[in-house]
């Protein structure tokens, strides 16, 4: 593996598969679907070299289920996939939030519905933000726009989920996942063998100084009452999140419009921005980097300055809806759809970006 | 019982027959006659000769005995439904000096969790599952298990199950004992003392196969559910007995160690 300053060539998914190696990801579940297998291929090598565990399971479900016993243990461990496998992974990941077990899981999202291609896409945005499964759950969901903020949002990942004890997912997709990309590693975590000590499984010893009573691991929660104490624990648990929200904003200050894209889209936007910026165009840009909380504090800041807003993602629009929530007060937004199977440029985004700005 | 069960009463008499103490004391939930209660009081048994219990990580499935883990004083964790086989797979992995076993009924792990349960045995998984099977889904009221006889009249076969329309009813210890990844494959009955002791013989080849790490192993128990047989618990006995035994028989399918195969299995193992 490489040293902490040199700089390497990869794609998204090996920067990911990286960034969680580098992270003390001990075991990782998986399964073949495109445009994730970068991801899976190199743990099967690296992460197995490294004394870890890697188990291509017989199915997404069976995947995520691994990856709920090993979290259980208080061990880092890891999924990905791609959007029809995430559908699979719901039950687990609902059962992972309402058991409070931390683990990682990867969507390097494709287009939909149903099989839809291995084109990048945003269609998974509200699965992925309102919980996904069945029951009031929340996840930590962080956006990648480049293959560096892939490597280092997924090295981040782990010790958000164990802060936190809940699933992070991030939330990629085909561009990410196959661009390459120059990134610098960072220095590999020395995980605190006691990490999650007070609650992992690992044997209950009956004597001893170590003596406790056993640990159950569970979302049960049957008697009088119990249920909704627990959810409302886990309420203030997703509250205390939003002081994590946070995203990227590029010449918003004297910005009449403010262009609000996330991941790969929010990277092109970005661009189509810069050139309209050269041609003298107040326009700006926000850029999610985390989907869940979302950054309503700063765009609701911008609305409260006068500034109109444009949303564009790769879907049919599923952010535009927070985007709107946030600014609800003092503005709108307008939403400009790529719709997935379609590959954007810069140049795409031009016209929408001036007929929004040209709309007073 | 065994020498772990006995223990001396204040009065000085010796005690042949108390909890076992891996065995937590509360009051059970499972109805009159329910073989869930046996089959806890067999784990606990076991785990305690084996001495393995504050090393232990159970895991629980859906159904009746979703509670496993409130009468096991182990460490536990609760899995989606069908699904215990692959969280065990996850807990072994992350913990691979942890005895881990599931247990988990016909519904749960011949209906809705037949992959992962071949799968796990298929990788030869160092972990033991205790499988119930009572030819019923118990928890949600008495349907049709994959395991349901032919004839046998459940809520949503109640003109009984018919070979055509749903089918024969499966034998998975059969199935099982063809894996590569199996060590130790039997099925055994609670329906009367001299099963349940033979059972227990079972259930301990089941686990002494993780133990020494030669591979999956697993148990079948030929369970009573009296309340959605709608009978007698000595009623219970008596069909496991004269229908249920004779469909699924008694037996060792799979023994690496008896074959003089365990060798190889820890050779291709982890
Ligand atoms: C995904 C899912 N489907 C269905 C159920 C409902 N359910 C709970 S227990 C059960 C059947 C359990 O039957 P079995 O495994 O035979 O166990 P028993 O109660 O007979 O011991 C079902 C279908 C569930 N909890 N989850
Ligand atoms: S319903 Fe059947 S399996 Fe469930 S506790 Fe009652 S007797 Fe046991
Ligand atoms: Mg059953």
């Amino acid at each position: 593996m490489a040293g902490n300053k040199e700089r390497l060539f990869v794609k998204g998914n090996e920067a990911i598969a990286m960034g969680a190696l580098a992270a003390g990801c001990r075991c990782f579940f998986g399964y073949p679907i495109t445009p994730q297998n970068d991801i899976p291929e190199f743990m099967s090598k690296y992460l197995v070299e490294a004394g870890g565990q890697f188990v291509q399971a017989e199915s997404e479900v069976a995947a995520a289920n691994m990856l709920l016993g090993a979290g259980a243990c208080g061990v880092r461990a890891m999924t990905s996939s791609s959007s029809p496998g995430l559908s699979l992974k719901q039950e687990a990941i609902s059962y992972m939030a309402g058991s409070e077990i931390p683990a990682v899981i990867v969507n390097m999202n494709r287009g939909g519905p149903g099989l839809g291609d291995i084109g990048p896409s945003q269609g998974d945005y509200f699965q992925s933000t309102r919980g996904g499964g069945h029951g009031d759950y929340r996840l930590l969901v962080l956006a990648p726009s480049s293959a560096q903020e892939a490597y280092d949002m997924t090295f981040d990942a782990f010790d958000l989920a164990f802060a936190s004890r809940n699933p992070v997912l991030i939330l990629g997709d085909a561009i990410i996942g196959q661009m390459k990309e120059p990134i610098t590693p960072r220095e590999p975590k020395a995980v605190d063998p006691a990490e999650g000590g007070d609650w992992r499984l690992i044997g209950a010893p009956k004597s001893g100084p170590d003596k406790r009573e056993h640990r159950i691991i569970k979302s049960l929660f049957l008697n009088d009452g119990e249920l909704a104490g627990q959810n409302m624990k886990l309420q203030a648990k997703y509250e205390a999140w939003k002081k994590l929200a946070a995203c990227e904003t590029f010449e918003v200050n004297d910005a009449e419009l403010v262009v609000v894209a996330y991941g790969s889209i929010g990277r092109i936007a970005k661009n189509a921005v810069r050139n309209l910026r050269a041609k003298g165009k107040k326009v700006g840009l926000l850029r999610p980097k985390t989907l869940y909380p979302f950054p309503e504090k700063a765009l609701e800041k911008l609305a409260k300055a006068g500034k109109r807003f444009l949303t564009i993602e790769h879907n049919l629009g599923q952010m535009v809806e927070d985007v709107r929530l946030s600014v609800r007060h003092y503005a709108d937004s307008e939403l400009f759809c790529v719709y997935p199977g379609n590959m954007p440029s810069p140049d795409d985004f031009e016209a929408p970006i001036l007929r929004a700005l040209g709309r007073k | 019982m065994s020498k772990a069960n006995t223990t001396v009463a204040p009065s000085g008499e010796e005690l042949v027959f108390t909890r076992p103490a891996s065995l937590v004391d509360r009051p059970t939930h499972y109805c009159p006659g329910c073989h869930h209660g046996i089959a806890h009081r067999l784990v606990a048994e076991l785990l305690d000769e084996m001495g393995v219990i504050e090393n232990t990580i159970a895991v629980a499935s859906i159904g009746c005995s979703v509670f496993l883990y409130n009468y096991i004083d182990a460490d536990g964790v609760e899995s989606p439904h069908g699904r215990a086989p692959a969280v065990a797979t996850g807990v072994k992995r992350a913990r691979p000096d942890k005895f881990v076993f599931t247990y988990q009924g016909d519904g749960d792990l011949a209906s809705i969790g037949m992959a992962e349960i071949i799968h796990a045995a298929n990788r030869g998984e160092r972990i033991s599952v205790v499988f119930i099977n009572n030819t019923v889904y118990g928890m949600t009221g008495g349907q049709m298990a994959p395991t349901t006889l032919i004839g046998q009249k459940t809520t949503t076969c109640p003109a009984g199950r018919c070979l055509e329309r749903e089918g024969a009813p499966i034998r998975m210890a059969e199935i099982i004992a063809h894996l590569g990844g199996t060590a130790f494959c039997a099925r055994g009955s609670l329906d009367s003392v001299k099963n349940i002791r033979q059972a227990k013989k079972y259930m301990r080849q089941a686990f002494e196969v993780q133990a020494k790490g030669f591979g999956f192993g697993f148990v079948e128990l030929l369970s009573g559910c009296p309340t959605n047989w709608r009978m007698t618990p000595v009623a219970a006995n008596k069909r496991i007995a004269d229908e249920m035994i004779p469909y699924f028989p008694l037996g060792v399918y799979r023994d690496v160690v008896a074959d003089g195969t365990c060798g190889s299995m820890v050779a291709g193992g982890e």
